[in-house]
């Protein structure tokens, strides 16, 4: 169904003529946003699994959320672009601002905070009914941004190229995403939230289903990223965290208690010399 | 056109010299070979030559039963020669599979076979397929009259049945699993009860309400109204079944690009689910072609070719095939299995685009 | 901090936080979507079920009228005023356990044959098979029953009630033994309409045991295999038990089917209204035949004594569809099989 458009897409591009149109769509204030999380808590039903957390996301900056399974990263993530509402039963309190306006406050489109803040997810989902180029393309389709042909091609390989895919998939645009390893598919998910252009991108342990190239390919992907938007990754990996975020924030929880951060600030700081006894012991590794 | 030229495929050298060759693992030797096959010959004298006299009965069937249970007792015996009892056993097991696995398909097969057979006097016909019925009587010879009116009205009540049944049950499947709300469980609950309604019932009960009580007279319409009440459920619960099985990772996924509830299910959702739903369809469509016992109250069986669901009887291959077994004439009974292989050849190719259907999605995945 | 007891954190001050009410939020696609979809599902709701209530309702004045006789009496005699189900309730419980008897086995062995036995190559085209045998309208089943099977299963039948006649069921009024046998008294019997219905009841129980046998857990399988099990060992221990669900539910899912066949039972079976045991013999009916013998030309409170005799089928398959359903559900390996 594809097939005929993605072949003209592969044809021109593939003739050099990058199409110009993408570059005039007004650009989003490159940067990103800022995202604030103030006083957050949140419920599955009567449980509470976070509380009290803010959190100060500034633009243009890496923040890696670390901390031990079950301590309410994911959960904190998911509150962040209102995808934690669409889970039965579950409940939040708190703030989240987005350039300083409240994305909970009533009268805000839930779409529209999502479309803002994109989101990539530990296990690579590319929609398995759409080819490479559809799915780079399905966030505007799925928005009703309605978009010429030749800024549709300009836009794949521009998304592409941003999450480091372009060169690697090229040739088959027009193939389903399905065909394409585990760490190609977790770039094209990227290439996916970064074209409706979000000004902020949240991962949620994005290389944990991945082998170490692919890891090191979606670092070097996120520090590319990171001057154009804000970037919020949840990871395990100490030295991933180390290597690519700018601030870090570490999440415990206390057994049957809510989770909450421990301890943020400056990335190097956080590692070198931190000020709780429990950061230093879980970042060297002594529990966790 | 194509202007990409694909990337040069790099031909593997063959490795000089010895070849490796991939080695046959848990091959059956030819000592097993050996035992499999003297075990069927000799059990097979053995019964050829005991079957009339031992037991005063005849009949292929007796037959291939008593030389099946010689053959295990034989096989038995030569394979514990030099075999351990789990091995004796499994061999054994193998073979009554295998020989299970046979009956099955030969039925199956037999009855597909048998029916294209003794339809195909009725296919070399070729006014079989375009004439009607209409002054012709169910005794004069297969060169008149035909079954166009069956096929036509076949065609037309399930394409009615369908447009019916196919919004309504995937509607219902959307709104089981998608949506949700304070009645899915019930909507849930009584649709996989509904599925459990002998078509026949389905039939009276568009009988009853409709022709007696209404005063409608037997039409395709009725009989296409009873079909939806069967497919609507059967449509609904399969298409949950394939609605339920998307990854929830792709749901989010989309919400999470911004996309509206109805973008997610419009997009994403049905697409993805795509193949599983056609299955679906598909199946519940075959199913009500060969719905017999509906169209048998409903329908009314008119000899002349209709295309008015709505005033008149009109007939179909199931009922028309049918009326024509009751009379037991062999000039009728011919037509029956004729109008039989027609019936069999729908579902066959619906089949066919089934399994056309789910091996696309093979290859997506 | 110390945490005591099952959870409820003591001596430890939190500040008492309240979930804050979101407004969803919602587009108005959304609005206008979740109407359409709810307005289906409940007009769905709505007419099945009052379906259901309405063969119920009608089925109230038959009853009235007859009383526990309906159930007792085994005439179908309309113009005699002598109706009931007797005899077509035990008819129809023949076909369907006959049809059970003989599918139950092939099914279970042949749904195992597919997932362990055959060679990966015929395994597609064996799933294929079992698929187009449940999508074969039972018509012809009919015809192939009538025509084909019939005329074989009328020797076998005959070599039953010689050898077996002692037992009631197997018992044929007629001497089985004389030299120019009686070939009409074993025609038309519950044994060869139950033969007929198995054809359709393989392929749904087969179609279940085989989904289920599949999600027998690889590990496990592995595990036999290697303490040295063979193939029939591994699905002895392993397979068998996992799935028991599953075998049990796909079964009953076959019998609600049985029961409620009409067509390849109406052309075998030479219709009777008679309690009796003897399967092999010709003649027995079934509620669906019933109706469909008898409503041409019924009156209105015939119809509605037919209506009522469906009724009557109608929960007998209804509760047979449920339990399936939840031994399914309630099984182990159910848990994720769909039926
Ligand atoms: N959908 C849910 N329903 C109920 N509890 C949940 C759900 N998701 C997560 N939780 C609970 O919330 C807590 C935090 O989970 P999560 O945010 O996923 O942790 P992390 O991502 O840090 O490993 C855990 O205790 C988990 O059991
Ligand atoms: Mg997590």
């Amino acid at each position: 169904m594809t097939t005929a458009t993605d072949e003209a897409l592969i044809q021109s591009t593939a003739d050099g003529q990058i199409m110009s149109g993408w570059s005039e769509r007004a650009p989003s204030p490159r940067g990103g946003a800022r995202l604030e999380a103030i006083e957050v808590s949140a419920w599955f039903g009567q449980t509470q699994v976070l509380d009290d957390v803010s959190l100060s996301m500034p633009p243009a900056t890496v923040t890696a959320l670390i901390g031990p399974s079950g301590c309410g990263k994911s959960t904190f993530l998911r509150i962040l672009n209102r995808m934690h509402e669409s889970v039965p039963g579950a409940q939040l309190a708190g703030e989240v601002r987005l350039n300083g306006e409240d994305i909970y406050a009533p009268g805000q489109r839930v779409t529209r905070a999502r479309k803002r803040i994109g989101m990539v997810f530990q296990k690579p989902n590319p929609f398995p009914a759409m080819s490479i180029a559809d799915n780079v393309t399905s966030g505007l389709a799925l928005t009703n941004i309605r978009i010429s042909r030749g800024d549709r091609r300009g836009l794949v390989e521009d998304c592409l190229n941003r999450a480091g895919l372009w060169r690697e998939v090229k040739d088959r645009l027009g193939a389903p995403g399905s065909v394409l390893s585990g760490g190609q598919q977790q770039r094209l998910c990227i290439a996916r939230a970064l074209a409706v252009e979000p000004e902020v991108l949240l991962m949620d342990e994005p290389c944990s289903a991945l082998d170490p190239t692919s890891t090191r390919r979606i670092e070097e992907t996120i520090a590319e990223l990171s001057s154009q938007v804000t970037i919020v990754i949840v990871t395990h990996n100490m030295q991933q965290a180390h290597r690519v975020s700018q601030q870090a924030a570490l999440f415990l929880a206390d057994e049957r208690a809510p989770g909450g951060i421990v301890e943020c600030g400056p990335t190097e700081q956080l590692f070198s010399n931190p000020v709780d006894p429990r950061t230093a012991d879980y970042v060297d590794g002594r529990f966790g | 056109m194509t202007t990409i030229t694909s990337a040069p495929v790099r031909e593997v050298a063959p490795p000089v010299g010895r070849r490796a060759i991939p080695r046959k693992v848990q091959a059956f030797t030819f000592d097993d070979r050996l035992s499999l096959f003297g075990s069927l010959a000799s059990s097979f004298a053995l019964v050829t030559i005991g079957y009339d006299h031992l037991l005063d009965t005849s009949g292929i069937v007796g037959f291939l039963v008593c030389w099946y249970f010689v053959f295990l007792l034989v096989y038995a015996g030569v394979l514990s020669m030099s075999n351990t009892r789990a091995l004796v056993v499994e061999r054994l097991v193998t073979a009554t599979l295998y020989a299970v696995a046979a009956l099955v398909v030969f039925a199956l097969g037999s009855a597909v076979l048998y029916t294209f057979f003794q339809g195909w006097h009725a296919f070399v016909h070729f006014g079989f397929f375009t004439h009607d019925m209409s002054g012709v009587s169910p005794t004069a010879p297969l060169s008149q009259g035909g079954i166009l009116q069956a096929i036509a009205g076949t065609v037309i009540e399930v394409a009615i049945a369908v447009g019916v049944s196919l919004p309504l049950g995937i509607g219902t499947a959307i709104y089981m699993s998608e949506v949700g709300g304070r009645w899915s469980r019930l909507v849930q609950t009584v649709v996989e009860a509904m599925t459990a309604l002998p078509e026949i019932l389905a039939g009276l009960f568009v009988y009853v309400t409709l022709i007696v009580d209404v005063g409608l007279p037997k039409s395709g319409l009725a009989a296409s109204i009873a079909m939806s009440v069967t497919m609507v459920p059967i449509i609904a619960r399969a298409s949950e079944v394939a609605l339920r099985i998307v990854p929830r990772g792709l749901r989010e996924a989309s919400s999470a690009l911004g996309a509206s509830h109805w973008k997610t299910v419009r997009k994403v959702v049905l697409p993805s689910a795509r193949s599983g739903l056609a299955t679906a369809t598909i199946l519940a469509t075959a199913r009500g072609i060969g719905e017999t016992a509906i169209v048998l109250i409903t329908s009314g069986a008119s000899s002349f070719l209709t295309f008015n669901p709505i005033g008149n009887p009109m007939n179909s291959l199931p009922l028309f095939i049918y009326t024509a077994y009751t009379t037991h004439e062999p000039v009728a009974i011919a037509r029956a299995f004729g109008a039989a292989s027609v019936l069999l050849l729908m579902v066959l190719v619906l089949f066919v685009a089934t399994r056309f259907l789910s091996r696309e999605k093979g290859v997506a995945r | 901090m110390t945490i005591v007891g099952n959870g409820s954190p003591q001596g430890v001050q939190i500040t008492p936080r309240l979930p804050r009410r979101l407004t969803p939020g919602r587009e108005p696609s959304d609005w206008i979507f979740h109407g359409l979809a709810t307005t289906v599902g409940l007009s769905v709701l709505a007419v099945t079920g009052a379906i259901g209530l309405f063969l119920g309702y009608q089925s109230i004045p038959t009853l009235r009228h007859y009383g526990w006789h309906f159930f007792t009496q085994s005439n179908w005699l309309p113009e005699l005023n002598q109706i009931g189900i007797a005899a077509v309730l035990v008819g129809t419980a023949e076909v369907a356990l006959i049809a059970m008897f003989v599918s139950f086995p092939l099914a279970l062995m042949f749904a195992l044959f597919i997932t362990d036995y055959a060679p990966p190559r015929i395994k597609s085209w064996l799933v294929s098979a079992v698929d187009l045998m449940a999508a074969v309208p039972s018509i012809i089943y009919g015809l192939w029953g009538f025509f084909l099977l019939q005329p074989h299963a009328i020797d076998v039948a005959r070599w039953l009630s010689q050898y077996l006649g002692w037992l009631p069921i197997f018992h044929v009024d007629t001497d089985p033994n004389a030299a120019v046998w009686q070939q009409s008294s074993y025609t038309g019997s519950a044994f060869i309409a139950g033969l007929a219905v198995s054809m359709m009841a393989i392929p749904l129980a087969c179609a279940v045991m085989r989904a289920v046998f599949d999600q027998a857990p690889l590990g496990e399988r592995e595990a036999a295999m290697a303490l040295g099990g063979t193939r029939f060992g591994v699905a002895r221990t392993v397979v068998l038990p996992f799935a028991k669900g599953g075998i049990i539910g796909g079964t009953m899912l076959a019998l609600g089917r049985a029961l409620g066949e009409t067509a390849a039972v109406l052309i075998i079976i030479s219709p009777e209204y008679l309690i009796k045991a003897r399967i092999l013999e010709a003649g027995t009916q079934t509620i669906s035949a019933l109706i469909a013998a008898n409503f041409g030309d019924a009156t209105t409170s015939q119809l509605s004594a037919l209506l009522t005799a469906g009724f009557v089928l109608f929960l007998i398959t209804l509760t047979v569809n449920t339990c399936a359903a939840v031994v399914i559900r309630r099984s182990r390996s159910g848990a994720s099989t769909d039926i």
